[in-house]
């Protein structure tokens, strides 16, 4: 265990220079001169090029791609091209919006989703497991931008429940916050739930129909007993593997839900920099979102393998 | 067979009807939403991208079955017509996608080794980024066009393929008759190529799902086609500033969207369950 | 006292079990025969009433009717009357659990306190730290014990005992059924144990029921029905086990048992059974004196003689010296020596993991390098099966163990076949050398039985003219009926080609039957090896001494899982 803690830990930082060489290289391919694109069609030749020595962009890629990530490990992120402020400031602000968003949408995904596997699992084969599996099959088939557009038509036109925007106003208590977030939440709740529900499903019902569970049952115990005493932990394993694993899912709507719900957070600002064009930014916001991947796979990983006592003490090869 | 064999199997798998109309209800929703994209320039009522500042945001019914948008536009010829980008853009990032994939999942978990070794952590790397993002960021930068997209989308699923087929071929190479075949001094990759055919047919109709999914968001996001031409992603995002006055504009692309992925994940699931039960 | 009437179990349908009475007396032991498919695990599940529906009879246990009781009556019933010891103990177990924790539960249902699990531990020969552990750090011995202690924390009035001894070895095996002997009279419940293997029921029990087809098809003290039982499928079941000493391969019973629901009109054997006239193919017979059968007494199968095996003099063929093989720090093969001549079959004898499997796959060119050397005709073999050329490939071929994963599903039968010889053109030939009937070659593996896949699978190791075919445990995975008959093709293609054999097997009955010398196993040296008569008759190593001991002399036949 503590031999793939540590292998794991190795791969962090090789991990990290994977993702900034991608960024770095996606930034690369923009077509056209990047001090052209921020000045204007109108600018002279010559400003042009003083704001391309400002910026370094004549020199050789490798030495922009080391000045850029050792700024970015040294905390100098730059400044905004076309907002003109410390960019900095603005990822790190944007990413407690998101992370609040994330945070909501987390928190009533998880016992839900779980909650609803177990119970298909418990009720295999009858008509609450079908719609449970049908159900979260095709929501989290559906873009939650599709979803979200759905919810806002019923719940902010028609029934009027729900703000159609997700920002609440400035200075507002804690409750308004929540009812703000409440759309955008639930359509990122509802493109994961299918698939956590749908593996603590199959987990939960392997386990009800085990051996272990049949003994249980011969020994007298009933269903529920059963089910509290042996199934619920062996659901757990399942259970945690399909959080992390959707939780990065998770992150990736963030994007167009907070394009919907018009939302100030991260995704909407990766999507924004990205069109304007402003690199530092966009550099600085897509390392953040893969740094957060990073760390969610590799809790994921741990926690598996913390939670299953045959790989914690090594029965099975890690 | 024992009666264990029998409780054994009977947990994971579903009754093989309800399989059935799940797949014949998937086929079907994949099979219209195609025929659409082909064919509607003689299935939609009117012309997609005319405009009639006349006849600005009707209601659904009457000449205008699903309504018209802000600019008079017809609703239901533009739902069909917006078939057309997305299935342009999915099947061939799909097929180059899955192909990629398998050509290095089959190859690493055949030769094992150092080999393995090396691609498998290159592509636990890449997959370590979140696709939607790195798709973002490319389409984004490196300008919008149908081949950038489905380039970015294929380069996104190529892991995803490689990984479970990789992960298929390594429980097939350890089977006795790929050693059998080993043993004759035969190919080893031939014993194993046919017996993972039905994983790479699950891959494939999963990722054409989600390929759907991308290609749909990448729209929806402004990076798809040029403005103001007939597409799903682009249609939501569009009108969703009417959303209050006119939801029908939202609803019709949108609930498109939602029957063609619906139908992909129908077929993907029947076939990974016809899968687990073999 | 339990009492079975008439008892019928349906699955999904199909009627499993069909019409089963029999009775057992407290601090008796009941067994229950029959090979896979007969029925025995459903009969077994039904009387805890799990599994299954019960169309027809009745279950009573002291006096209690089973089948009336309400669920929560079933519950209390089995909390208070029932143990149930099934096969395959791993799997009774709660993986995320600890040993103690599961078995204070069991004690929590009986009201009795967490302190008496060093007790149950005790009963079972186990020591009290095993409470601390997670089933998967037990042995599989070990944790059958678990198994077992958990099923003496409540005074059962009926012990259910479901091939308590699958899968493990042979000295393992051995302990917990001294163990199940020792606490037999210590519980005083009626015992019904359920095996494929008639030589440990006939050890065990007083009485004995055999199951074929789902019916009772012979009954009677377990003394009479192994020494003269009077049903056709019962004496040819006794004569296909192979018995240590005797020195040929046993005959082998025809065809296989019908699949569940398609059993004939008259009597389910008469289509394997020898003796069988058109009465016995219409009229099902019904159960006298014992036996369900119209001639009581008469032999099912014409014993056929095997073919000589001439042991001409021994020049050597394959020579292994000084083999080591590791994975990581363990050592699976230490300083392993062994020659096979042309003609000879070597029998290869060692529990699971002696290095024994490591050894054949080795000699076959598959797994890891290591220290030492291989020859072939005195030439220097290369390790790995690809680095030799083809003319040697071919020289040496094997039978794998597990006849499921040996053949490619994809593939028909012919494909495989034609594959193996590089042609399409000897594959009848091929498969008539196997006893492979000719209908088969069109069909994939999933449609083949057990016994017809290794026949496959022997026809593709002959498909070269090989001069040593390496046959890893190739009828560990078959029921003793099937195993005979898949042995005797060997025997009968050995006497034929004068191919020689080296012949893997956990089961000493088996490998001296076949074998002309027999090397022992154990912790990856081989501790014994000489002529299979002298083996048999003056072992020297304790761990053979141990080995017959456990095969206890009697025909002793396992059916063992792949893990």
């Amino acid at each position: 265990m503590r031999g793939f803690l540590l292998r794991r830990a190795a791969t962090v930082p090789l991990t990290l220079l994977g993702v900034s060489l991608l960024v770095f290289a996606a930034t690369e391919l923009v077509p056209g001169d990047v001090a052209r694109i921020i000045l204007g069609r109108e600018a002279s030749q010559a400003s042009v090029q003083a704001l391309r020595d400002e910026l370094g962009l004549d020199r050789p890629w490798f030495q922009r791609y080391a000045d850029w990530l050792g700024g970015f490990l040294t905390g100098d992120w730059g400044t905004s091209y076309t907002l003109g402020v410390p960019v900095q400031d603005l990822v790190v602000s944007r990413l407690g919006q998101s992370l609040l968003l994330a945070g909501v949408a987390f928190t009533v995904l998880a016992p839900v989703a779980v909650g609803l596997g177990l119970w298909a699992g418990v009720r295999h084969d009858r008509a609450a497991d079908r719609v449970i599996s049908v159900g979260g099959l095709a929501f989290g088939a559906v873009p939650e931008f599709v979803t979200g557009v759905v919810l806002l038509v019923v719940f902010a036109v028609n029934l009027r429940w729900f703000p159609s925007g997700a920002q609440a106003p400035e200075g507002s208590g804690p409750l308004t916050v929540l009812w703000h977030l409440a759309l955008p939440a639930l359509s990122l709740v509802l493109l994961c739930t299918g698939y956590v529900a749908r593996h603590v499903r199959a987990g939960t019902a392997v386990s009800v129909e085990s051996a272990y569970a049949r003994a249980a049952e011969l020994r007298g115990l009933t269903r529920g007993q059963v089910v509290r005493r042996h199934v619920l932990r062996n659901s757990t394993v399942p259970a945690a593997s399909a959080l992390g694993v959707q939780l990065q899912f998770l992150l990736g709507g963030l994007v167009s839900v907070e394009l919907l719900f018009g939302y100030p957070g991260i995704g909407a600002l990766l999507l924004q920099s990205a069109v304007d064009k402003d690199l530092p930014v966009l550099q600085s916001a897509a390392m953040v979102l893969g740094l957060l991947y990073m760390v969610i796979v590799l809790g994921a990983d741990v926690a598996y393998r913390l939670l299953d006592p045959r790989v914690r003490l090594g029965a099975v090869a890690s | 067979m024992s009666a264990a064999g029998v409780t054994a199997t009977r947990v994971v798998t579903r009754p093989r009807r309800r399989f059935r109309v799940a797949l014949g209800a998937g086929v079907a929703l994949i099979a219209a939403w195609t025929v659409v994209a082909v064919c509607w320039p003689v299935l939609a009522p009117f012309d997609p991208e005319a405009q009639d500042p006349l006849s600005r945001f009707l209601a659904p019914g009457g000449a205008h079955l699903l309504g018209t948008d802000q600019f008079g536009r017809d609703v239901l010829s533009r739902m069909l017509a917006g078939a057309r980008p997305v299935l342009q853009v999915a099947p061939f990032a799909t097929a180059l996608g899955v192909l990629l994939g398998t050509a290095i999942g089959l190859v690493a978990g055949t030769l094992g080794g150092i080999i393995d070794e090396i691609v498998m952590r290159v592509l636990d790397a890449v997959a370590i980024f979140p696709a939607i993002i790195a798709t973002v960021l490319f389409v984004a930068l490196a300008g919008r066009s149908v081949t950038v997209m489905v380039l970015v989308i294929a380069g996104a699923f190529t892991p995803i393929v490689a990984r479970s087929v990789r992960a298929a071929t390594l429980v097939e190479r350890e089977k006795a008759y790929v050693e059998a075949a080993r043993l004759r001094g035969g190919s080893t990759i031939r014993e194993i190529l046919p017996n993972i055919g039905p994983t790479v047919l699950v891959e494939a109709t999963s990722r054409f799902g989600d390929a759907i999914f991308a290609a749909a968001t990448l729209s929806f996001l402004g990076l798809g086609q040029p403005p103001g031409s007939p597409d799903w992603g682009a249609s939501v995002s569009d009108n969703r500033l009417w959303l209050t006055n006119a939801p029908w504009t939202v609803l019709a692309p949108a609930l498109a969207i939602a029957s063609l992925v619906i139908g992909i994940a129908l077929t993907a699931d029947s076939l990974r369950g016809r899968r687990e039960r073999s | 006292m339990i009492a079975v009437d008439g008892l019928s179990v349906a699955y999904q349908g199909v009627e499993i079990v069909r019409e089963v009475s029999f009775t057992v007396a407290p601090g008796r032991t009941y067994g229950l025969v029959g090979e896979s498919g007969s029925g025995k695990t459903t009969l077994g599940r039904a009387l805890g009433r799990t599994g299954g529906d019960i169309t027809a009879g009745r279950i009573s246990v002291d006096g209690t009717d089973v089948l009336a009781l309400s669920p929560r009556e079933l519950r209390a019933w089995r909390a208070s009357s029932l143990a149930v010891v099934h096969q395959e103990a791993g799997a009774a177990l709660d993986p995320t659990m600890r040993v103690g924790a599961q078995l204070a539960g069991a004690l929590r249902v009986q009201g009795r306190p967490r302190g008496d699990v060093a007790d149950l531990l005790e009963k079972v020969r186990l020591p009290g730290e095993a409470a601390r552990r997670y089933p998967h750090q037990l042995s599989g011995g070990q944790r059958q014990r678990v198994v077992i202690a958990a099923a003496l924390a409540g005074r059962p009035r009926l012990l259910v005992l479901d091939e308590p001894t699958t899968g493990l070895d042979a000295t393992v095996e051995h302990e917990i059924l001294d163990l199940i002997w020792a606490l037999r009279a210590d519980i005083g419940a009626a015992v019904v144990l359920i095996s494929h293997d008639l030589a440990l029921v006939g050890r065990l029990c007083d009485d004995v029921g055999v199951l074929y087809a789902g019916r009772l098809v012979e009954e009677g003290p377990a003394a009479r029905v192994l020494s003269a039982p009077r049903h056709p499928y019962t004496k040819a079941l006794i004569d296909s086990a192979p018995r240590i000493g005797a020195d040929s391969v046993p005959a082998a019973i025809p065809g296989q048992p019908p699949a569940p629901g398609e059993a004939p009109p008259g009597c389910a054997f008469a289509p394997r059974c020898a003796a069988a006239d058109d009465r016995c193919r219409t009229v099902p017979p019904g159960l006298a004196d014992g036996a369900r059968c119209h001639h009581p007494g008469a032999r099912a199968v014409v014993p056929v003689p095997a073919l000589p095996h001439r042991r001409q003099e021994v020049t050597p063929l394959i020579e292994v010296r000084n083999l080591t093989r590791a994975y990581g720090r363990t050592r699976v093969l230490d300083d392993v020596s062994l020659s096979i001549g042309r003609n000879e079959i070597v029998g290869l004898v060692g529990e699971s993991g002696s290095g024994k499997t490591t050894l054949a796959r080795a000699v076959a060119g598959l797994g890891r390098r290591g220290g030492g050397v291989i020859t072939l005709d005195g030439a220097e073999l290369p390790v790995e099966v690809g680095r030799r050329d083809p003319a040697t490939r071919r020289r040496v071929s094997m039978v794998f163990q597990d006849s499921d994963a040996s053949l490619n599903p994809s593939h028909t039968v012919r494909t495989i076949l034609a594959r193996a010889l590089g042609g399409p053109e000897r594959v009848e030939e091929l498969a008539a050398l196997a006893a492979l009937e000719p209908h088969l070659l069109d069909v994939r593996p999933h449609r083949l039985s057990g016994g017809q896949k290794q026949r496959v699978a022997i026809a593709r190791a002959f498909a070269g003219r090989p001069d040593l075919i390496v046959c890893d445990e190739p009828v560990s995975a078959l029921d003793v009926s099937v195993q005979a008959g898949v042995l005797r093709t060997l025997a009968d293609q050995q006497a034929l080609t004068g191919v020689s054999y080296l012949f893997i097997s956990h089961d000493l009955a088996v490998v001296c039957q076949l074998a002309d010398r027999v090397a022992v196993m154990s912790g990856g040296r081989i501790v014994e090896e000489g002529p299979a008569e002298r083996i048999l008759r003056e072992p020297r190593h304790p761990y053979t001494i141990g080995l017959l001991r456990a095969a206890g002399h009697e025909p002793s036949q396992r059916r063992r899982h792949v893990h």
